[in-house]
């Protein structure tokens, strides 16, 4: 992997890896928002938001918007996009491999496997 | 009511692992059964399209040894992972070392061991299986995890991507 890829994946995971971070983005992914406005569903202080805000920031995730009174912070797609890249290929292994092993488990029940199962009518 | 499987789910709990998560609707004797079992495991352990595996051989004991070698059905390259039993709860609780055996392909991977925790759960006759790989340092994880980036998995991953539809319908 390259290197600069693989310093924004650390700085985008250490980003994920909290709760409150992962909501803000998820409001985020509909639309930017002030701080006021983030903070609003949270039971948090605006400086508390403001401190996740700027790890999503370092890490590229958010950046602040151009307007001075707002200062609306938005989500950048690209580290996100890296990120799930990452893991997503990953994941295609293991999930080839346990969709094998679900129509196993359905074999040894005696269920015909749902990929198999054609419809019949009567 | 039916219940939907979801894809697994990977995550990165720290720097030196990845846990991966799915569900099962079979009980989870069974499914331990499937992960315990030679002539199981064979069925359905195989990574890419085009890839078989020929050598399964589990000695499922604590301090029994096991060794998994896959052969790519073109070209006949082989590559493997081998290693040791640390724990065996049956049917709650596997815990082993896993090596890289490079085989004929080679390269890529790192050579220390990582340690695999499989536990399994049963809710109302669904299993839930979590897999927690350390893989012992943030490289090595990082390698391992970047193996998957290859054109075969793209191609597993559209294929997946078109198996989707019929499996949550």
């Amino acid at each position: 992997m390259d290197s600069s890829v693989s310093s924004r994946l650390d700085a985008a995971f250490l980003a994920l890896a909290d709760p409150t971070r992962r909501a803000i983005l998820a409001r985020l992914a509909r639309g930017e928002a002030s701080v006021a406005e983030l903070s609003a569903p949270f039971a948090m202080s605006q400086p508390a938001i403001s401190k996740h805000l700027k790890v999503l920031e370092r890490a590229g995730l958010i950046s602040v918007g151009q307007e001075a009174q707002r200062r609306p912070r938005r989500i950048e797609g690209k580290p996100l996009a890296e990120v799930s890249a990452w893991l997503d290929r990953y994941r295609a292994i293991w999930d080839a491999n346990f969709d094998r092993l679900d129509a196993l488990l359905m074999d040894l029940q005696g269920q015909p496997s749902r990929r198999r199962r054609t419809r019949k009518k009567r | 009511m039916a219940m939907t499987i979801e894809k697994a789910h990977v995550t990165t709990p720290s720097d030196r692992e990845v846990k991966v998560t799915r569900s099962f609707r079979a009980p989870r004797e069974l499914v331990y059964k499937a992960y315990t079992e030679p002539q199981l495991v064979q069925r359905w352990l195989l990574g890419p399209p085009g890839w078989s595996m020929p050598v399964c051989e589990m000695d499922v004991r604590v301090g029994g040894r096991y060794r998994w070698r896959w052969r790519n059905d073109q070209d006949g390259s082989e590559f493997g992972f081998a290693g040791t039993f640390r724990e065996v709860q049956a049917p709650s609780r596997l815990v082993h070392t896993e090596a890289y055996d490079p085989g004929t392909v080679g390269d890529g991977y790192p050579g220390n061991e990582a340690i695999v925790e499989v536990s399994f759960a049963e809710d109302g006759g669904v299993t839930t299986v979590t897999t927690l790989i350390d893989f012992g340092s943030k490289d090595a994880r990082d390698a391992a995890v970047a193996t998957g980036m290859t054109e075969g998995m793209e191609q597993s991953y559209q294929l997946l991507d078109a198996l989707l539809p019929e499996r949550t319908a």
